[in-house]
């Protein structure tokens, strides 16, 4: 195993040599990056075109300026990596340092969104196989397969922020789209229960109905314009989550851990008031959100022990899952205390959902949770345009997967010896059919950082598609040789990383 | 399937959809029951003839339009204005160059008829597809297929060369690439573009050369004296075809999402020219006062895109030979009802 690793690092290190090698001198020979200043009339022409001669060392032939470049690079052995320094004499390193906390922050979210949408998608399009929402659903994955990202974005602007704004004049939900978005609900909801016609009619109106009704309530409180869910609403959804969570993982029979998962809720409202007055004091910093997370973790573990006698696995993680969500949702209530503020704060004038850029610069609270509220309002057009388009990968692949593993001989065994469908798909099936997903998973993760160049450009973020961009048009090789340098490490890395996870999770699969 | 298992019919209803699938292929060769399950593929089908209808409108409204070489040979359209063309603007009684019967996508804020414009971008698009599609898929099938089949160090080689191909992220070739020669036209654009995109096909090759080349009928050619040469093109080949199809069609679709969107940063198709992605990039501004001039472009990339992706879905329907067509219920039925009569036949 240990000599597999060093053997295929050793591989690595050799190719990622041979392909910036080879970029470097591509990019080097293939055009002047003074040509402008040559045909220009400027009277410290010739000054310009020796200063940049020697700080881009034009002067030295490409292949050779390249070992002066790995040179650099290879202190990252002994810890003084040296980037060189970009045209304008900004330091590489520094740029990149500063592009990458931007760049997380745009893709991470939509990447890990897409993966839990998508694999929820398509689990459940595979056990719903040949019906209608599986049928709508392909379809809608085709088309975000086919939706140019740019495109897209200009549409989620207009409508999803501009018209999102003007509509929040009033706050109240016009009739029409009442209507319409209650009547979207009830074909989702009508989609997913099978049966015959009535069935489905019945169901579908009394999703219609309900979903009216909430959005009757949303209007009559003005919800939209002051938020909140409260103690009793954080309750409820904490509890709805948990029962849900411990009824897919487990069965809603399995008592046991049904009432550890609903200590967890109680948790959860015992430190509802509390958390909330540490949370709004002014020392209130982004490490102080993960402290009352953790600390419900910590209960969720040890509810499941001290419920749970045998088979502790599952206990443990379907109350670790409920207190993750149960910290998001404190989270999640805070902001929504903060909405209201928020609106009223200068620069913001009720127009919250930006369309451009990573932050407002026209704030002027030191506020954490305004701050924090504009950074994520910031971040929720790039990531819903990001996640439709990657979103339906993940739905085709992990549908074709558990479809493959559902005909396999040992899923008839798991059902033949009786196990109920939610245990034969739960622990047996859905388990093997994620294993091929690991590898578009590694890699997903390891091209965030490879910015996206397309959204960073409609969105106007600086990360690191933005510093590509640039390095590019204007040929500043160690720019481009410095982002080039991290995503291609990436993308090799995550390549290991993928053989090594599919070793250990399918034992069949030996690394050598 | 699943709903199937519960009932106490499900046995017999399995059986009962083998039957019919029995009964359906009976007698046909591979290339014959292949055709026959992409034709019941109504989308595939649909979308195959909208692809050649929109391919052939484009171009017979367009023309042909080759830059290659000293003399650029053009043909001109059905359609009378050309994206150099400034007829005179028709004013409407609400704005500047909207839709009109003279100009059905409008005119853009110089006067050049859109609709004019909107086909040159689809026939660029079109182009490159095809093009990426044709390089990225040959040399992407003879690298597997040498690989998978000689294996031992050609194929420590080859995957090695094709890993670091695939270091170099897809967006940086094609930035420095159409950076670079984006301006010699598509062609050339789309040709460079194709070397670099066979890598995840010839992964998908080689694996399925590997698994292949174990097989009886390999053993059987090379007994009776064939030559790799003519194992690997006349008797592997055809049976990995199906993985290769529906490969090269999604890189088809990818490849036209790749051109607009390099032409749409700047790095692809560069001015006096126009794309798809460089007419949205240019009016993506104007879409509150001519949305027209956003909409068309973006609606013409996702017809094709969509209708390539539902070909692929198709063929790969139809190559796979665990995909059992789904079999009506009204079908099921009635090979249910009939079934009691059957036992007193026998």
């Amino acid at each position: 195993m240990f000599s597999y690793i060093a053997r295929r690092i050793g591989t690595a290190l050799l190719i990622l040599f041979g392909s910036s090698f080879i970029v470097y001198n591509l990019e080097a020979l293939s055009g002047d990056p003074i040509a402008e200043l040559r045909t220009s009339a400027a009277r410290n022409r010739d000054f310009l075109i020796a200063y940049y001669t020697r700080q881009l060392e034009l002067d030295v032939p490409p292949p050779l300026r390249y070992f002066h470049w790995l040179q650099g690079i290879a202190g990252i052995f002994t810890g003084h990596p040296n980037f060189g320094k970009a045209r304008d004499g900004l330091s590489v390193y520094g740029e990149i340092a500063a592009a990458i906390p931007v760049t997380v922050r745009l893709v991470l979210g939509a990447t890990i969104l897409a993966i839990l949408l998508g694999i929820t998608v398509g689990v459940i399009t595979a056990i719903r196989q040949y019906s209608r929402l599986d049928y709508s659903m392909t379809f809608i994955s085709f088309l975000m397969f086919s939706l140019p990202i740019f495109w897209v974005a200009v549409l989620l602007k207009q409508y999803m922020a501009i018209e999102f704004n003007n509509f929040l004049a009033s706050g109240q939900i016009g009739i029409e789209w009442l209507l319409i978005s209650s009547a979207v609900v009830g074909v989702i909801v009508a989609g997913l229960v099978s049966g015959d016609r009535r069935r489905v009619i019945t169901v579908f109106s009394g999703s219609f109905i309900a979903a009216a009704l909430m959005l009757l309530i949303v209007n009559w409180t003005n919800w939209i314009l002051n938020p909140g869910m409260g103690v009793l609403g954080v309750g409820v959804v904490v509890g709805g989550i948990g029962v849900g969570i411990s009824t897919i993982v487990v069965g809603f029979e399995n008592k046991r851990v049904l009432w550890a998962t609903l200590t967890v809720v109680a948790a959860t409202i015992a430190a509802y008031f509390p958390v909330n007055y540490w949370w709004s004091s002014s020392d209130m910093n982004a490490l102080n959100l993960l402290w009352p997370v953790l600390a419900l973790v910590a209960v969720a573990v040890a509810a499941a022990f001290a419920f749970t006698r045998v088979d502790r696995g599952p206990a443990i993680r379907v109350t670790v899952i409920t207190s993750v969500f149960a910290g998001l949702f404190l989270i999640i209530d805070r902001l929504f205390q903060t909405w209201s503020i928020y609106l009223n704060t200068d620069g913001i004038n009720m127009r919250p959902i930006p369309t451009f850029g990573e932050a407002n610069v026209r704030l002027s609270s030191d506020n954490f949770w305004i701050l924090f509220e504009d950074g994520l309002l910031h971040v929720v057009l790039p990531t819903i345009a990001l996640t439709l388009i990657s979103f339906a990968g993940y739905v085709r692949y992990s549908r074709a997967s558990l479809l493959e593993v559902m005909n396999m001989d040992y899923i008839r065994t798991a059902r033949a010896k009786g196990l109920s469908e939610r245990t034969v798909i739960v622990r047996h099936a859905l388990r093997n059919a994620m294993i091929p997903l690991t590898t578009l998973m590694a890699f997903d993760f390891a091209g965030i950082l490879g910015g996206a160049i397309i959204t960073e450009s409609v969105f106007g973020w600086h990360g690191m598609g933005t510093l590509f961009r640039n390095a590019i048009s204007s040929q500043d090789l160690n720019l481009l040789m410095g982002v080039f340098a991290i995503t291609s490490f990436l993308a090799v890395m995550a390549n290991l990383v993928a053989d090594l996870m599919y070793s250990a999770l399918d034992p069949r699969i030996r690394v050598r | 399937m699943s709903e199937n298992n519960q009932n106490p019919n499900a046995v017999d209803a399995a059986d009962e959809e083998r039957d019919l699938i029995a009964k359906e292929t009976v007698g046909l060769s591979q290339g014959q029951l292949i055709r026959k399950r992409f034709l019941n593929h109504k989308p595939a089908v649909f979308s195959l003839f909208f692809l050649i209808f929109v391919t052939l409108f484009v171009y017979s409204a367009s023309g042909i339009h080759l830059n290659w070489g000293a003399t650029p040979i053009t043909v001109q359209g059905w359609w009378p204005y050309t994206i150099t063309d400034i007829p005179e603007t028709v004013f409407c009684d609400t704005s500047v160059g909207c839709p009109t019967w003279q100009h059905p996508f409008g005119q853009d804020p110089l006067g050049r008829d859109y609709f004019a414009l909107v086909m040159r971008g689809a026939e660029q698009s079109i182009v490159v597809m095809l093009i990426i599609g044709f390089f990225g898929g040959f040399i992407g099938t003879v690298v597997g297929a040498i690989s998978g089949y000689f294996r031992g160090w050609v194929d420590a080689v080859l995957m090695r060369f094709t890993d670091f191909i695939i270091t170099i992220p897809a967006i940086i070739i094609g930035a420095v690439i159409g950076f670079r020669v984006g301006n010699l036209g598509v062609v050339p654009l789309a040709i460079y573009l194709g070397l670099f995109s066979w890598t995840g096909l010839s992964r998908l090759v080689r694996g399925e050369f590997l698994s292949l080349r174990e097989r009886e009928f390999v053993d059987a050619a090379r007994v009776a004296g064939a030559s790799n040469r003519r194992i690997i093109f006349k008797h592997i080949l055809p049976n990995a075809m199906g993985v290769i199809i529906v490969s090269v069609t999604l890189m088809l679709s990818g490849a036209i999402l790749l051109e607009t969107g390099l032409s749409y940063i700047g790095f692809g198709v560069q001015a006096p020219d126009v794309s798809l992605g460089s007419l949205i990039s240019d009016y993506q501004d104007s879409f509150t006062v001519s949305p027209w001039l956003f909409y068309w472009p973006g609606v013409l990339i996702i017809l094709i895109a969509l209708s390539v992706n539902f070909i692929g879905d198709g063929l790969r329907d139809a190559f796979d030979p665990r995909q059992r067509r789904q079999i009506s219920r009204k079908e099921l039925l009635k090979a249910t009802f009939k079934k009691p009569a059957d036992p007193t036949q026998n």
